[in-house]
Protein backbone atom coordinates (compact mmCIF):
# COMPACT_ATOMS: atom_id res chain seq x y z
CA UNK A 1 0.00 0.00 0.00
CA UNK A 2 1.75 3.09 -1.42
CA UNK A 3 1.34 6.23 -2.82
CA UNK A 4 2.51 4.82 -6.63
CA UNK A 5 0.42 1.78 -5.74
CA UNK A 6 -2.68 4.12 -5.63
CA UNK A 7 -1.78 6.69 -8.62
CA UNK A 8 -1.58 3.61 -10.75
CA UNK A 9 -5.20 2.05 -9.43
CA UNK A 10 -6.42 5.94 -10.13
CA UNK A 11 -4.88 5.69 -13.96
CA UNK A 12 -5.51 2.37 -14.86
CA UNK A 13 -9.46 2.99 -13.43
CA UNK A 14 -10.03 6.12 -15.54
CA UNK A 15 -8.60 3.94 -18.80
CA UNK A 16 -10.83 0.57 -17.62
CA UNK A 17 -13.86 3.09 -17.28
CA UNK A 18 -13.29 5.18 -20.50
CA UNK A 19 -12.86 1.78 -22.29
CA UNK A 20 -16.04 0.59 -20.97
CA UNK A 21 -17.80 3.63 -21.46
CA UNK A 22 -16.82 3.33 -24.71
CA UNK A 23 -17.42 -0.28 -26.20
CA UNK A 24 -20.69 -0.56 -24.26
CA UNK A 25 -21.52 2.54 -25.88
CA UNK A 26 -20.83 1.33 -29.50
CA UNK A 27 -22.20 -2.43 -28.61
CA UNK A 28 -25.65 -0.48 -27.14
CA UNK A 29 -25.65 1.53 -30.38
CA UNK A 30 -24.85 -1.31 -33.01
CA UNK A 31 -27.24 -4.17 -31.87
CA UNK A 32 -30.21 -2.14 -29.72
CA UNK A 33 -30.50 -1.27 -25.79
CA UNK A 34 -33.04 -3.63 -25.00
CA UNK A 35 -30.82 -6.65 -24.07
CA UNK A 36 -27.72 -5.49 -22.32
CA UNK A 37 -25.12 -6.87 -24.91
CA UNK A 38 -22.81 -3.84 -24.27
CA UNK A 39 -22.06 -4.52 -20.65
CA UNK A 40 -21.76 -8.65 -21.46
CA UNK A 41 -19.14 -7.63 -24.00
CA UNK A 42 -17.13 -5.42 -21.24
CA UNK A 43 -17.47 -8.03 -18.89
CA UNK A 44 -16.71 -11.38 -20.83
CA UNK A 45 -13.69 -9.14 -22.74
CA UNK A 46 -11.86 -8.05 -19.39
CA UNK A 47 -12.89 -11.59 -18.10
CA UNK A 48 -10.48 -13.04 -21.23
CA UNK A 49 -8.04 -10.42 -20.26
CA UNK A 50 -7.55 -10.98 -16.62
CA UNK A 51 -7.73 -14.90 -17.19
CA UNK A 52 -4.58 -14.18 -19.61
CA UNK A 53 -2.79 -12.03 -17.07
CA UNK A 54 -3.13 -14.57 -14.57
CA UNK A 55 -2.00 -16.99 -16.66
CA UNK A 56 1.00 -14.94 -17.53
CA UNK A 57 1.74 -13.97 -14.00
CA UNK A 58 1.55 -18.03 -13.36
CA UNK A 59 3.87 -19.33 -16.41
CA UNK A 60 6.15 -16.38 -17.38
CA UNK A 61 6.47 -14.57 -13.94
CA UNK A 62 9.00 -11.25 -14.36
CA UNK A 63 6.71 -8.36 -15.06
CA UNK A 64 3.86 -9.89 -14.86
CA UNK A 65 3.90 -11.17 -11.82
CA UNK A 66 4.83 -7.60 -10.23
CA UNK A 67 3.24 -5.88 -7.30
CA UNK A 68 2.59 -2.37 -9.07
CA UNK A 69 2.16 -4.23 -12.81
CA UNK A 70 -0.89 -5.87 -11.29
CA UNK A 71 -1.82 -2.69 -9.49
CA UNK A 72 -1.96 -0.94 -12.71
CA UNK A 73 -3.32 -3.50 -14.84
CA UNK A 74 -5.56 -6.12 -12.76
CA UNK A 75 -7.02 -4.16 -9.99
CA UNK A 76 -6.80 -0.81 -11.94
CA UNK A 77 -7.55 -1.35 -15.66
CA UNK A 78 -9.68 -4.77 -15.89
CA UNK A 79 -11.12 -3.75 -12.59
CA UNK A 80 -12.73 -0.52 -13.69
CA UNK A 81 -13.46 -1.35 -16.76
CA UNK A 82 -15.34 -4.63 -15.69
CA UNK A 83 -19.23 -3.76 -13.62
CA UNK A 84 -21.32 -5.68 -11.71
CA UNK A 85 -23.19 -2.15 -10.50
CA UNK A 86 -24.27 -2.04 -14.21
CA UNK A 87 -24.61 -5.36 -14.77
CA UNK A 88 -27.34 -5.53 -11.80
CA UNK A 89 -29.29 -2.40 -12.43
CA UNK A 90 -30.04 -3.61 -16.14
CA UNK A 91 -31.09 -6.85 -15.17
CA UNK A 92 -33.29 -5.54 -12.45
CA UNK A 93 -34.39 -2.68 -14.94
CA UNK A 94 -35.38 -5.97 -17.93
CA UNK A 95 -36.91 -7.59 -14.31
CA UNK A 96 -39.03 -4.46 -13.69
CA UNK A 97 -40.04 -4.78 -17.58
CA UNK A 98 -41.48 -7.21 -16.99
CA UNK A 99 -38.67 -9.11 -18.95
CA UNK A 100 -38.21 -11.72 -16.54
CA UNK A 101 -36.62 -14.31 -19.34
CA UNK A 102 -34.48 -12.15 -20.73
CA UNK A 103 -32.95 -10.64 -16.89
CA UNK A 104 -32.82 -14.61 -15.61
CA UNK A 105 -30.85 -15.15 -19.09
CA UNK A 106 -28.67 -11.95 -17.93
CA UNK A 107 -27.76 -13.41 -15.10
CA UNK A 108 -26.88 -16.92 -16.18
CA UNK A 109 -24.94 -15.65 -19.55
CA UNK A 110 -22.81 -13.43 -17.92
CA UNK A 111 -21.58 -15.46 -14.76
CA UNK A 112 -20.99 -18.85 -17.14
CA UNK A 113 -19.40 -17.07 -20.00
CA UNK A 114 -16.66 -14.98 -17.61
CA UNK A 115 -15.82 -18.10 -15.59
CA UNK A 116 -14.97 -19.72 -19.02
CA UNK A 117 -13.54 -16.22 -20.45
CA UNK A 118 -10.94 -16.51 -17.70
CA UNK A 119 -10.14 -20.51 -18.02
CA UNK A 120 -9.66 -19.76 -21.67
CA UNK A 121 -7.81 -16.57 -21.12
CA UNK A 122 -5.57 -18.39 -19.07
CA UNK A 123 -5.37 -21.54 -20.89
CA UNK A 124 -4.00 -20.18 -23.97
CA UNK A 125 -1.49 -18.10 -22.34
CA UNK A 126 -0.07 -21.00 -20.27
CA UNK A 127 -0.27 -23.29 -23.40
CA UNK A 128 1.42 -20.98 -25.59
CA UNK A 129 4.17 -19.87 -22.92
CA UNK A 130 4.71 -23.64 -22.30
CA UNK A 131 4.99 -24.66 -26.08
CA UNK A 132 7.41 -22.27 -26.60
CA UNK A 133 10.77 -22.37 -25.78
CA UNK A 134 12.08 -19.35 -25.55
CA UNK A 135 10.76 -17.77 -22.26
CA UNK A 136 12.61 -18.38 -19.28
CA UNK A 137 9.64 -19.03 -16.79
CA UNK A 138 8.90 -19.72 -13.49
CA UNK A 139 6.43 -22.29 -12.44
CA UNK A 140 4.78 -20.54 -9.25
CA UNK A 141 4.71 -17.20 -11.03
CA UNK A 142 6.66 -15.72 -7.22
CA UNK A 143 10.07 -14.96 -9.15
CA UNK A 144 10.99 -15.30 -12.83
CA UNK B 1 -16.54 14.41 -24.10
CA UNK B 2 -17.74 15.41 -21.61
CA UNK B 3 -18.85 12.57 -20.40
CA UNK B 4 -16.12 10.81 -21.48
CA UNK B 5 -14.12 12.68 -18.55
CA UNK B 6 -16.75 12.47 -15.89
CA UNK B 7 -17.19 8.50 -16.15
CA UNK B 8 -12.95 8.33 -16.71
CA UNK B 9 -12.69 10.30 -13.17
CA UNK B 10 -15.65 8.31 -11.35
CA UNK B 11 -13.76 4.87 -12.44
CA UNK B 12 -10.32 6.63 -11.22
CA UNK B 13 -12.32 7.30 -7.55
CA UNK B 14 -14.31 3.88 -7.40
CA UNK B 15 -11.45 1.90 -8.44
CA UNK B 16 -9.24 3.84 -5.81
CA UNK B 17 -12.15 3.41 -2.91
CA UNK B 18 -12.54 -0.76 -4.59
CA UNK B 19 -8.56 -1.04 -4.03
CA UNK B 20 -8.06 0.81 -0.42
CA UNK B 21 -11.82 -1.04 1.14
CA UNK B 22 -9.50 -4.14 -0.32
CA UNK B 23 -6.65 -2.97 2.16
CA UNK B 24 -8.99 -2.68 4.66
CA UNK B 25 -10.85 -5.54 4.89
CA UNK B 26 -7.84 -8.00 3.81
CA UNK B 27 -4.36 -6.46 5.60
CA UNK B 28 -6.02 -4.70 8.41
CA UNK B 29 -9.51 -7.02 9.13
CA UNK B 30 -7.28 -10.53 7.99
CA UNK B 31 -10.51 -11.28 6.00
CA UNK B 32 -9.70 -13.59 2.89
CA UNK B 33 -9.42 -11.14 -0.38
CA UNK B 34 -12.61 -12.93 -1.86
CA UNK B 35 -14.92 -10.86 0.93
CA UNK B 36 -13.14 -7.33 -0.27
CA UNK B 37 -14.50 -7.71 -3.97
CA UNK B 38 -18.07 -9.55 -2.90
CA UNK B 39 -18.07 -6.44 -0.25
CA UNK B 40 -17.57 -3.73 -3.21
CA UNK B 41 -19.89 -5.37 -5.64
CA UNK B 42 -22.58 -5.42 -3.33
CA UNK B 43 -22.53 -1.47 -2.06
CA UNK B 44 -21.97 -0.30 -5.60
CA UNK B 45 -24.71 -2.39 -6.92
CA UNK B 46 -26.99 -1.08 -4.08
CA UNK B 47 -25.74 3.08 -5.03
CA UNK B 48 -26.03 2.90 -8.69
CA UNK B 49 -30.21 1.38 -8.46
CA UNK B 50 -30.37 3.70 -5.22
CA UNK B 51 -28.99 6.70 -7.41
CA UNK B 52 -30.53 5.87 -10.75
CA UNK B 53 -34.27 5.87 -8.78
CA UNK B 54 -33.26 8.96 -6.92
CA UNK B 55 -32.25 11.07 -10.30
CA UNK B 56 -34.65 9.21 -12.90
CA UNK B 57 -37.68 10.49 -14.53
CA UNK B 58 -39.74 10.07 -11.35
CA UNK B 59 -36.90 10.77 -8.75
CA UNK B 60 -36.63 13.71 -6.56
CA UNK B 61 -33.00 14.68 -7.37
CA UNK B 62 -32.15 16.57 -10.56
CA UNK B 63 -28.79 16.08 -11.62
CA UNK B 64 -26.38 16.74 -14.96
CA UNK B 65 -26.07 13.88 -16.94
CA UNK B 66 -22.70 14.55 -16.39
CA UNK B 67 -23.25 13.92 -12.70
CA UNK B 68 -24.95 11.21 -13.53
CA UNK B 69 -22.50 9.29 -15.69
CA UNK B 70 -19.87 10.59 -13.22
CA UNK B 71 -21.62 8.07 -10.24
CA UNK B 72 -22.86 5.77 -12.07
CA UNK B 73 -20.81 4.73 -14.68
CA UNK B 74 -17.90 5.92 -13.10
CA UNK B 75 -17.85 5.67 -9.20
CA UNK B 76 -19.96 2.31 -9.19
CA UNK B 77 -18.77 0.93 -12.62
CA UNK B 78 -15.32 1.51 -11.15
CA UNK B 79 -15.80 0.44 -7.53
CA UNK B 80 -17.57 -2.68 -8.83
CA UNK B 81 -15.88 -5.56 -10.71
CA UNK B 82 -16.70 -8.13 -12.50
CA UNK B 83 -13.23 -9.60 -13.76
CA UNK B 84 -11.95 -10.46 -10.51
CA UNK B 85 -15.05 -12.11 -9.11
CA UNK B 86 -14.36 -14.46 -12.49
CA UNK B 87 -10.95 -14.63 -11.53
CA UNK B 88 -11.67 -15.46 -7.97
CA UNK B 89 -13.57 -18.56 -9.17
CA UNK B 90 -11.66 -20.16 -11.82
CA UNK B 91 -8.74 -19.64 -8.89
CA UNK B 92 -10.97 -21.90 -6.66
CA UNK B 93 -12.49 -24.02 -9.31
CA UNK B 94 -8.23 -25.18 -10.50
CA UNK B 95 -7.91 -25.29 -7.12
CA UNK B 96 -10.29 -28.21 -7.16
CA UNK B 97 -12.72 -26.41 -4.92
CA UNK B 98 -15.73 -26.27 -6.36
CA UNK B 99 -18.34 -26.48 -3.88
CA UNK B 100 -16.64 -22.94 -2.46
CA UNK B 101 -16.34 -21.60 -5.93
CA UNK B 102 -20.20 -22.27 -6.66
CA UNK B 103 -21.26 -21.03 -3.35
CA UNK B 104 -19.28 -17.54 -3.94
CA UNK B 105 -20.25 -16.75 -7.44
CA UNK B 106 -23.74 -17.58 -6.95
CA UNK B 107 -23.73 -15.68 -3.40
CA UNK B 108 -22.01 -12.62 -4.47
CA UNK B 109 -24.39 -12.61 -8.01
CA UNK B 110 -27.68 -12.69 -5.89
CA UNK B 111 -26.32 -10.73 -3.15
CA UNK B 112 -25.54 -7.63 -5.68
CA UNK B 113 -28.96 -8.10 -7.32
CA UNK B 114 -30.69 -8.15 -3.63
CA UNK B 115 -28.51 -4.85 -2.66
CA UNK B 116 -29.84 -3.26 -5.74
CA UNK B 117 -33.33 -4.06 -5.47
CA UNK B 118 -32.98 -2.49 -2.16
CA UNK B 119 -31.64 0.10 -3.16
CA UNK B 120 -34.46 0.58 -5.65
CA UNK B 121 -37.04 0.06 -3.00
CA UNK B 122 -35.71 2.58 -0.65
CA UNK B 123 -35.13 5.61 -3.19
CA UNK B 124 -38.69 4.66 -4.42
CA UNK B 125 -39.77 5.11 -0.90
CA UNK B 126 -37.87 8.57 -0.74
CA UNK B 127 -39.33 9.35 -3.76
CA UNK B 128 -42.78 9.17 -2.76
CA UNK B 129 -42.02 11.21 0.76
CA UNK B 130 -44.56 14.42 0.35
CA UNK B 131 -42.31 17.73 -0.04
CA UNK B 132 -41.70 19.52 2.71
CA UNK B 133 -42.69 23.51 2.19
Amino acid sequence: MTLAACALVLIGGFLGGVCRFFLSGVVGRGVGETFPWGTLAVNVSGALAIGAFAGAARSVGGIFASDLVRDLVVVGLFGGYTTVSSFCLQTLNLGLDGEGRLAAFNVVASAALCVLFVALGFWAVVWVVSSTTWVVGSATGAAG
Amino acid sequence: MRLYLAVGCGAAVGSLTRFLSGYVIVSLLGLNALWSTAFVNVVGSWVIMAFATLTGPDGRLMVSQAARNFVMAGFCGGLTTFSAMSLDTFLLLFQGDWPLAATYLISVVGLSLAAAWLGYLMASRLNRLPVER
